[in-house]
């Protein structure tokens, strides 16, 4: 897919923890771009930095030092509050274990960020119906995660990550508790929402297989940047 | 947004039903004792009223002796001159205001018909007594003016007289004795029932005043006069009308004290209902704390589960809820919590409340402002209690949240 404008911009960011000689730098001045409509797999052993950057980057933290710039607007100085109105309305997340509520049916929790959006409750229905249908999960909307494989609940997931129509998806191992099988079909949903949406991805894992469906592929080491370049092996 | 959260919360609370059921326990328990407690201590005040009411309203009752206050009723300085027929005559020619007026002597006696006996109260009195105490027959008529001037060995009986010997049967015309003498049944007097202090007011026998001083008490005296007041005169209009009749025919010089005591009724009730009225509220107070323990269960449960959805506020806050979003949602979902155990209690406390009437034969006196201060205290509850927890709740950080296990 074809790159637009800049849509996420770290200059010189740190975040550091601890005080004096327990000071650990998690990030140490990393600088990088991400386009609207980019695919980015970010990997790096633990301790590299890379979820920490992933936690700035969905304006779930902020930079001890340096700027975050998010849409053209420097999200690294926003209050808590802001930073939240900015993740409902901007970005959307699949975490490794789903993270669905419990006892929950599929179709509520899809509906869970429109609440906080103030979507009336008829249209959150349809909303969440219909993002449940791009996924691939017609007739298992009042499940609970209990009733649904991994690879559904994935799906839930990534439903409720996209029913916003966000413009940055944040996806932290997706496939992390998945088997090959399911695997694949999650990094093709995620392709597909990536070229036919739009939807710029950001997407940690520390498998190279999985990092393959990515355009682009950005390695952490030691809070720095090792290295940043297109994947050119993908078909 | 609101009704939202609330729709929100009561899927939890359902979600969560056993957990749910136990921090309700305490508001239950609390609000069921205050409801019972209340609605309890009202009947009983009801009752204490009604039970004075059956004594006869607005009622004054005069005795011997010096009234009570410093240096008590008749202490021994004082030779208590008995009431006589004729302070009753001077009330009668000179009291403006009475509807009744009726002199009474009593004596409990063993009472005999056929093989059966019972002790029981003898009265000796006219016929104006039925009016003073507001005391009407089933059947039979009352006393004549002339049994009443002779003395004729007639009575009329209570129920509970009858019951003893006639069962259900007539007992009119049956001569029964009474101490050493005997006296006709002319009617019975229909059934008053307990009082409050557990004294039978149907185990009576009532006789002609002059046929009971000469057979019984074999005196002249008077024990008690009662005086009802009419409809337009309030007993503390009427009382000192009586006491300055009562000195005059009874020579008593403006230096010395009455030597006769006269009693409101209706201030007795008065008296007594605010006694039960402050009982009822201190009880109210002890099951409040009771309440106010459930409060702190609320809380409690609260912070438990605010700690066990870390990771659920973890997602809410990372999919855009804000502070205040969470902060509500667990408020209301203590409010619900606290209102639906606040709704059971009332209705467990009602339910108490009914038992205890049925027990303690007193009226089921339910108050709509009680079981609504009772709603609102437990909504109240629920706030303040929750408001703790709930803001624990949305000051999590989101990522830390979400790390939680």
């Amino acid at each position: 897919m074809a790159s637009g404008a800049t849509l996420i911009s770290f200059d010189k960011v740190w975040k550091s923890y601890g005080q004096g000689e327990a000071k650990v730098h998690a990030l140490a001045g990393v600088d990088l771009a991400i386009r609207r409509g980019e695919f980015v797999a970010i990997m790096g052993p633990s301790g590299s930095g890379k979820s920490t950057a992933m936690n700035i980057i969905g304006c779930l933290d902020t930079p001890t030092a340096g700027t975050y710039n998010f849409m053209g607007i420097d999200a690294g100085r926003l209050d808590r509050n802001r930073r939240a109105m900015l993740r409902n309305l901007y970005v959307g997340f699949v975490f490794q274990g789903y993270n669905l509520l419990p006892r929950t049916t599929a179709v509520e929790n899809v509906e869970l960020p429109l609440i906080y959006r103030g979507v009336g409750a008829r249209d959150r229905h349809d909303l969440a119906m219909k993002a449940l249908a791009e996924v691939g999960l017609v007739g298992r909307e009042h499940h609970t995660p209990a009733e649904l494989s991994g690879g559904q609940q994935q799906r839930v997931a990534i439903a409720r990550a996209i029913v916003t129509r966000p413009t940055l998806l944040v996806a932290d191992e997706p496939t992390g508790n998945l088997d090959t099988a399911r695997t694949h079909e999650i990094m093709e949903l995620l392709t597909r929402l990536n070229t036919e949406l739009g939807l710029t991805i950001a997407m940690v894992t520390h498998e190279a297989d999985v990092a393959g469906y990515a355009e682009r592929t950005i390695r952490f080491l030691d809070g720095h940047v090792a290295s940043d370049g297109m994947n050119f092996e993908v078909a | 947004m609101i009704w939202e959260t609330v729709r929100l919360s009561l899927l939890s609370v359902r979600r969560n039903v056993l957990r749910s059921f136990l921090t309700l326990l305490g508001i239950v328990i609390g609000v069921a004792a205050v409801i019972a407690m209340l609605t309890i201590g009202s009947g009983t005040t009801e009752k204490v009223k009604s039970d004075i009411a059956k004594l006869g309203s607005n009622l004054l009752v005069v005795r011997s002796g010096r009234p009570a206050g410093p240096g008590g009723p008749g202490g021994l300085d004082q030779v208590v001159r008995p009431l006589a027929e004729k302070d009753v005559a001077a009330l009668v020619a000179h009291l403006t205001g009475a509807s009744a007026i009726s002199p009474a002597s009593q004596k409990q006696v063993r009472v005999i018909f056929g093989t059966e006996s019972l002790t029981s109260g003898i009265t000796g009195t006219d016929s104006a007594y039925l009016d003073a105490r507001d005391w009407k027959l089933v059947s039979g008529r009352p006393f004549s003016d002339s049994e009443t001037r002779s003395g004729t060995g007639v009575c009329l009986i209570g129920e509970t007289v009858r019951q003893q010997f006639f069962g259900a049967g007539d007992p009119e015309g049956e001569i029964i004795r009474v101490n050493r003498t005997s006296c006709k049944i002319i009617g019975l007097l229909e059934p008053k029932g307990y009082t409050g202090f557990g004294q039978d007011q149907d185990n009576v026998v009532l006789m002609p005043l002059h046929a009971y001083q000469r057979r019984i008490a074999g005196n002249r005296d008077v024990d008690n006069i009662y005086v009802a007041a009419d409809d337009r005169t309030p007993t503390t209009e009427l009382q000192p009308r009586v006491e300055d009749i009562l000195r005059d025919t009874r020579r008593i010089t403006p230096d010395r004290e009455d030597d006769f005591s006269i009693r409101d009724m209706t201030q007795i009730a008065d008296a007594m209902a605010s006694a039960t009225t402050t009982m009822t509220g201190m009880l109210g107070a002890v099951a409040g704390v009771s309440l106010l323990v459930g409060g702190i269960g609320i809380m409690n449960i609260m912070l438990v589960s605010v700690t066990e959805r870390t990771r659920e506020i973890g997602i809410r806050l990372a999919i855009g809820a804000h502070e205040k979003h969470i902060l509500i949602q667990f408020l209301v979902e203590a409010t619900v919590l606290s209102l639906l155990g606040g709704i059971i209690g009332i209705l467990i406390g009602l339910a108490l409340a009914g038992l205890a009437s049925v027990t303690l034969t007193i009226p089921f006196a339910p108050s709509p402002a009680v079981i609504l201060l009772a709603v609102g205290f437990s909504a109240l509850i629920g706030m303040v209690f929750g408001f703790f927890p709930a803001l624990r709740g949305a000051r999590l950080d989101p990522i830390d949240a979400l790390r939680h296990e």
